[in-house]
């Protein structure tokens, strides 16, 4: 046949395939281009970056608009809660699920009004028992507006990789706090911890390999439900007592509630 | 690193290895046209192309600092290039200090080798993949079946391919050539515990497939995944997955075990900079703003996921890329697959033509460059010329990969190696320029040449000259892929005819001459007719 066929890569006798692999290519980076040598201090970052004041300026509010309506592009269903309105939001999130399996640092107040039987993850439960669960609850560490995305963390809010993974339905909670607008502030928030195990959520998994039809939670969570919780609308001054009795009387189970829902009560009462 | 260089004789950058699946059998015209007798396959494609071409369009007009994100993109391949070096040891102690192995491979045997191996010590006798280019340009299902262990495709459309037992296929779009009536019956086929009242609905088809891959990411223990990376950061070790269906982020999380094969190109210098790439590569891709599924991962971590990580980063040919200073850019790729859909060529020829895990406009100027092109009989030397050079992709790769200037360069390359091979032969392009050069040289020949090939060409059937004999000295090649139309009246009989007539009328109007003469002459011709 041709003279191609037979020509195998040479391969240095004594030396180990790290140092030939750098060897070679320093052999041909030798070759010099045209242009000098980039540096990373030359690479323009004149794209809207975190400090960019789009992102800075951007009112919450606005912010939180743009990522209901992104998510909702991506078929995900978007409840919109306060700090008082979350446990019962959360629970018509949650819908029919009977049993849910939940990371283990989720605020208690979140909880209070699940019908379905919670299992907190102790991170022994193997794939298969994971799918028994017809539902995961999780928090959330950064929701990126403009892109539709969540990004969890594996740590006690956003759980291990596996149970956000496997049930069939994921309800994820979403505080003010952590949507950003652009994919740069998001980064630069991932980057405070940059080694932990991150997932990126933007609606369930699709895919169009089939005659290039979209079908939707092809693996994983078929349907995608968040709960954003949201400052109270302004301090109003209204009498609060009459309405309270359905989210006030429930006090905030033993375990000391994280800061977040906590503050937020603080701000508005 | 210089003791280790002084003491080896000079080593040079190597072509990928012959077993890659970076060569077809047959030439990029010769494949094509079977490709382009395709009728559903052609009709999937403009589909799928230019469905997908208008998702990306609107995606990116959305971002305001798009243009600058290329650019942004752009200069950090650059500077990863430029210290490719440096980047690979980073990127090693990253993943090392996060308890993640490293491990090099020059070739795609060794690469296969390692894999083996890995999986084999773990008495793996199923594997689950994520598709990847790298781990299909090296052929590992391949591979990995001779060791009689089965590697399961964990993508919808790669396992359509895989339960058809159909060729090896690109990597965007694999089953496009596959209607939903088809794929119900390949799973019928091959799925035993399927119900046989299933419908040709893509739903139900997904949901099938879903099931049976379930079992498999649920129920491996000591279990084993292969994946690829999108990028792999240098400073941090991380390695991002972009995907769509989720099946990566099982296979990334649920196995005892991950292994990914990277090529040494897809690193990315430092975390931070993937504010670039994660905007730039799904926006490119698919069209979404971000893919539902993007992974981060970093060695191995504790409770959460593998207990092993193993990352092979691969040579096979990279090493020759980057040894052309012109061409070089071509491993800047990211491989979003843009320049694909918008290429005029790609979207009629669909990827099977280029015979490479790399098809379309950076796979004519990535894979010649990492197998070589060796002379008129190699596949790969008709790459180049895969195209009509019009500069679509150079308009939407994210990276700024100059496609059409490479392929020109990539072209001039093919010809100065005849050139060198044939000695003094210079091949029928010269000859029909010397020929043409002789011809327009001499007034009276040229006059002949000219007025005699409309009335010589009449004696052909048809309005247009279809595929020529090729013993016709200066026609060959030429009428293979295009009809050439036949030539009607030369322009100097043409002309020659035209002052006739006009020398006929001319008496009628007297002795002014200029344009305006010129279109009254024409206009009352006409009227003439109609008044007889």
């Amino acid at each position: 046949m041709s003279e191609w066929t037979d020509a195998r890569p040479a391969r240095t006798p004594g030396m180990t395939a790290k140092e030939e692999i750098l060897a070679r290519v320093r052999a041909a980076l030798a070759v010099p281009r045209r242009d000098e040598v980039t540096e990373a201090a030359d690479v323009p970052r004149a794209y809207q970056r975190a400090d960019d004041k789009q992102e800075v300026r951007t009112a919450p509010e606005k912010m939180r608009r743009v990522l209901v309506r992104r998510l909702e592009d991506c078929t995900a269903t978007v409840h919109r809660a306060t700090a008082a309105t979350a446990p019962a939001m959360i629970s018509a999130a949650l819908g029919e699920a009977r049993s849910a399996v939940v990371p283990s640092g989720l605020p208690a107040s979140w909880l209070t009004q699940v019908d379905a039987s919670l299992v907190v993850d102790d991170g022994t439960a193997a794939a298969h028992e994971l799918d028994e669960f017809d539902a995961v609850l999780t928090g959330c560490h950064t929701a990126i507006a403009l892109t539709g995305t969540l990004v969890l963390r594996s740590d006690d809010l956003g759980g291990r990789r596996a149970i956000s993974h496997v049930p069939d339905c994921h309800v994820i909670v979403v505080e003010a706090d952590q949507v950003v607008l652009g994919v740069p502030k998001a980064i630069e928030r991932m980057a405070t911890d940059p080694c932990a195990a991150w997932t990126m959520i933007s609606g369930p998994s699709a895919t169009s390999d089939i005659e290039l039809e979209r079908v939707e939670g092809m693996h994983g969570p078929r349907r995608l439900e968040v709960v954003l919780i949201e400052p109270e609308p302004d301090p109003t001054p209204e009498p609060e007592t009459a309405s309270a009795p359905k989210a006030a009387p429930e006090p905030v189970p033993d375990p000391a509630p994280p800061a977040a829902p906590a503050t937020t009560q603080e701000k508005t009462s | 690193m210089s003791t280790v260089h002084l003491g080896f004789p000079a080593v040079r950058p190597q072509h990928a290895s012959p077993s890659s699946r970076l060569r077809g059998e047959r030439g990029f015209p010769e494949a094509a046209r079977e490709e382009l007798g395709d009728g559903t396959l052609r009709e999937n494609l403009r589909r799928a192309t230019s469905s997908i071409q208008s998702k990306r369009a609107s995606a990116v007009r959305e971002v305001r600092d798009w243009q600058k994100l290329r650019n942004a993109g752009s200069a950090l391949k650059w500077q990863v290039t430029d210290h490719l070096p440096e980047l690979l040891e980073q990127l090693e102690a990253s993943v090392a200090a996060a308890g993640g192995v490293v491990h090099w491979a020059r070739d795609a045997e060794e690469a296969g080798e390692i894999v083996t191996r890995l999986a084999l010590e773990r008495g793996a006798q199923e594997v689950l993949k994520v598709t990847s280019s790298a781990t299909q340009e090296i052929g590992l299902d391949e591979v990995l079946g001779h060791a009689g262990i089965r590697a399961i495709e964990s993508d919808l459309a790669e396992l359509i391919v895989q339960l058809a037992r159909d060729a090896p296929s690109p990597l965007l779009l694999p089953a496009i050539h596959r209607n939903r009536s088809e794929i119900r019956e390949i799973f019928l086929a091959t799925m035993p515990d399927l119900d046989p009242s299933i419908t040709d609905e893509p739903a139900e088809l997904a949901a099938a497939a879903r099931r049976l891959l379930r079992e498999k990411f649920l129920d491996m223990p000591g279990s084993v995944a292969i994946s690829g990376a999108d990028f792999a950061v240098a400073d941090t070790g991380t390695m991002v997955v972009v995907e769509s269906e989720g099946n990566g982020r099982m296979c990334l999380t649920l196995p005892r075990t991950l292994i990914s094969v990277v090529g040494i190109e897809a690193i990315v210098p430092s975390f931070q900079d993937l504010e670039v790439f994660l905007q730039l590569l799904p926006r490119s891709s698919t069209g979404e703003r971000m893919s539902p599924c993007t992974t981060l991962f970093t060695g191995v971590h504790e409770g959460d996921g593998p207990e092993e990580f193993h990352l092979v980063l691969l040579d096979n040919g990279r090493s020759a890329v980057l040894e052309d200073p012109e061409g070089r850019s071509a491993l800047h790729c990211i491989q979003c697959s843009a320049c694909l859909n918008v290429c005029p060529v790609y979207q009629r020829t669909g990827g099977q033509a280029y015979g490479s895990t790399y098809p379309g406009p950076i796979g004519a100027i990535l894979s010649p460059q990492m197998t070589g092109m060796h002379g008129s009989d190699d596949p790969n030397s008709t790459l180049p010329y895969a195209s009509s050079l019009c500069g679509a992709c150079y308009d939407v790769c994210p990276v700024k990969i100059n496609i059409p200037e490479v392929l020109v360069h990539l072209r001039a390359k093919d010809v100065d190696r005849r050139r060198e091979t044939r000695g003094d032969f210079h091949g029928t392009w010269d000859v029909a320029l010397q020929g043409a050069s002789k011809l327009m040289a001499s007034p009276r020949a040229y006059d002949l040449a000219v007025r005699s090939a409309g009335p010589l060409s009449s004696v052909l059937p048809g309005k247009n000259i279809g595929k020529l004999p090729g013993v016709l000295p200066l026609m060959t090649g030429w009428t293979d892929h295009r009809d050439l139309p036949k030539p009607g009246a030369s322009f100097r009989t043409w002309w020659d005819q035209h002052e006739k007539d006009r020398a006929a009328q001319e008496p009628a109007h007297g002795p002014e001459g200029g344009s305006a003469a010129a279109t009254t002459d024409d206009d009352p011709g006409s009227t003439d007719e109609e008044r007889s």
